[in-house]
């Protein structure tokens, strides 16, 4: 056997001289090995393999290795039918996270809209998807996403066109969720395009941004009634509570003065009741003795007293009283 | 030598086999074109046969193909300028005739299509108003408002009938179009209105119009709290003049019952003996009323002076 020097990557390799019939064996070898690799192919576990035979559909495999004929004889496509597709609609994700960064610039042709009552709004939204009949989904519509994107838009903005900017923005989003969804559905059923809609969410739904302050204006405005309203109450309350309170101390005084002004009086009375009953019974004497005993009690309390005979009147003139009184 | 024969005949034999047969898969179709006459048209999937060299196989698409229109600004009916943007989905019906008359050619087809669609939609659009081309029904639009305690209320919107809707117009543009579409071999699927918006300057007018509608209802909602405010100050004046009065009354009432009953106490008491009840109160009076500053003169016939003058007496 000869043997044949070759020089790789600096290094000498010696490779045996084959002969002709060895030509034809490794030619060979080379058709086997093409052959073995179109004819095993995988089919990954979300998605299913869609077999043509000349281009003509035989069959479909489900997820695992498979062998089909060689030489493109068989070819296989494989969509993925498990996974959910999403589309956006008046914004992008940029970067996708748990605090997604998106985008809403360029995307107002989309998202801005006539609402039934003639008003603006801008409304973004999401689609998801999923191959419904992978046949009718690689055969039948030629741009699949496009269409998908051209029918949610229709939906959705007729969807919007039959309904308020007050429905579109406040109470009725579930609703226009449920019909977009069901009205995407059926005209993309009526292209036979093997696509199931699973959701429409609508996202951000807002006025156009020059009108956007005048909408946070009726927010502020609501937030002012409220704050007027409850400084009312606060002043009501405030006061009227502390005003019964009052009112009910002057009663409460008013029936301390009631209860003090009876009890003196019969207090007084009962005082009077009882000289009286003792009066009575030695009239003359007590009279005089009550009488003595008051003059007894103010006399000495007296700084000057005069004493005149009472038929001598004309002794008062000589009195100065008015400088003894006053002395100012 | 045997080897070189059987490898020539191979790749002759490959040659002429790839030469005379052609392949459709599901999305394709084929015209058979003979010495530039078309022949014979295939729609079948699978492997096709022709004569080698004379005949050449022109695939097209047999799939649902797309049309999008541009934005065009349109005047409706009701003299509003708008944006319209349609979108359409047609088919290559008749490959034999979309290949004599736009030479098979997608993009000529395009522009056609662009031709009469764009036209229906002009023509479409001037017929109706801006309502027709927005509304789809006749659902029942309900607006939010403000009642006059300032709740919000719901109710249905005043519109205007709606005879046609979008999909009806869409639908008229589509029968136009289509019949069109009919001479080029294209069947034209659908005719979407995918939007329409007003153009710039009516745009602003409308922003402007949604501005003061807010801004309207945000004023009531600052006069309704004015209101209600000064409708609980109004309630809590009231309310205190009311504790007020009351209490006064009421406090009133009772040391006017108590004065009352004192009265009628020391009466009672005092009704046994008039006289006794003089001498006592005045005794008493002079006890309170006469102090240090006061100069008392006593005339010697003071019944207080009798025995001053002696023991009998006068």
């Amino acid at each position: 056997m000869e043997y044949k020097k070759v020089n790789i990557g600096g290094e000498e390799f010696v490779i045996p001289k084959l002969p002709v019939s060895g030509m034809v064996g490794v030619v060979g070898g080379l058709i086997a090995l093409i052959l073995v690799f179109s004819m095993f192919y995988s089919v990954g576990p979300d998605e299913v393999g869609v077999v043509m035979r000349f281009g003509k559909y035989v069959r479909t495999e489900s997820s695992g290795l498979h062998i089909k004929m060689p030489f493109g004889i068989e070819d296989v496509k494989k969509p993925k039918i498990r996974k959910r597709f999403t589309h956006e609609f008046g914004f992008r994700t940029v970067r996708p996270g748990v605090q997604s960064t998106i985008t809403k610039a360029g995307h107002g042709d989309e998202s801005l809209m006539l609402t039934g009552d003639l008003n603006s709004a801008v409304v973004n939204w999401i689609v998801q998807y999923q191959i419904k009949d992978p046949i009718a989904f690689l055969f039948n519509v030629r741009s699949v996403d496009g269409t998908i994107r051209d029918i949610s838009e229709v939906a959705m903005r007729q969807v919007v066109g039959d309904r308020s900017v007050d429905e579109i923005l406040t109470f009725g989003r579930g609703e226009i969720n449920d019909e977009v969804q069901s009205l995407m559905q059926s005209i993309l059923d009526s292209y036979d395009i093997g696509i199931q809609i699973v959701s429409v969410n609508l996202q951000d739904v807002d006025p156009p941004p020059s009108v956007k302050p005048a909408f946070d204006e009726v927010n502020a405005a609501t937030q002012d009634m409220d704050r007027l309203v409850q400084e009312a109450r606060r002043e009501y309350n405030e006061a009227v509570p502390q005003a019964k309170g009052q009112a009910e101390r002057q009663v409460r005084e008013a029936e301390a003065y009631a209860v003090g002004r009876i009890n003196v009086a019969t207090g007084e009375a009962n005082r009077f009741i009882s000289m009286h009953n003792e009066y009575v019974k030695a009239k003359v004497v007590t009279k005089r003795r009550m009488y003595l005993e008051t003059m007894g009690y103010i006399l000495p309390r007296i700084e000057k007293k005069w004493i005149i005979e009472s038929n001598d009147s004309g002794i008062l003139k000589l009195l100065d009283l008015n400088q003894r009184k006053g002395g100012q | 030598m045997k080897l070189k024969i059987i490898v020539i005949l191979a790749v002759v034999g490959f040659m002429i086999f790839s030469a005379s047969t052609f392949v459709l898969d599901p999305t394709q179709q084929a015209v058979i074109i003979q010495l530039g006459n078309p022949v014979k048209v295939y729609t079948e999937p699978g492997l096709h046969f022709k004569i080698p060299f004379i005949q050449e196989a022109r695939i097209f698409d047999k799939r649902l193909l797309e049309w999008d229109g541009r934005p065009r600004s349109l005047t409706t009916l009701d003299k509003v300028s708008i944006y319209i943007d349609t979108t359409a989905r047609w088919k290559i019906a008749d490959p034999l005739l979309y290949l004599q008359s736009v030479e098979g050619n997608e993009l000529v087809a395009q522009a056609r299509l662009d031709n009469f669609i764009e036209g229906a939609v002009k023509d479409f659009i001037a017929d109706n108003t801006l309502i027709e081309l927005v509304r789809s029904s006749n659902r029942e639009i309900v607006t939010t408002g403000i009642d006059e305690d300032g709740n919000e209320v719901r109710s249905v919107l005043e519109t205007q009938e709606v005879n046609k809707g979008r999909g009806a117009i869409a639908g008229d543009i589509l029968k136009r179009a289509k019949d069109n579409a009919k001479s080029l071999g294209i069947n034209l699927v659908d005719v979407r209105i995918k939007g329409v918006n007003y153009v710039e300057s009516v745009r602003q007018k409308v922003y402007e119009r949604m501005r003061a509608e807010r801004l309207q209802i945000a004023a009531r909602f600052r006069s309704l709290g004015e209101g209600e405010k000064s409708k609980i100050l109004g309630d809590k004046e009231f309310e205190l003049s009311l504790i007020i009065s009351e209490a006064n009354k009421q406090a009133l009432t009772i040391r006017g019952k108590a004065d009352a009953e004192a009265s009628a106490i020391y009466a009672r008491a005092y009704n046994r003996d008039p006289e006794f009840y003089a001498f006592t109160k005045s005794l008493e009076t002079y006890r309170i009323a006469i102090d240090s500053k006061t100069s008392l003169i006593l005339g010697s016939d003071n019944e207080f002076l009798k025995y001053l003058k002696g023991v009998s007496g006068r």
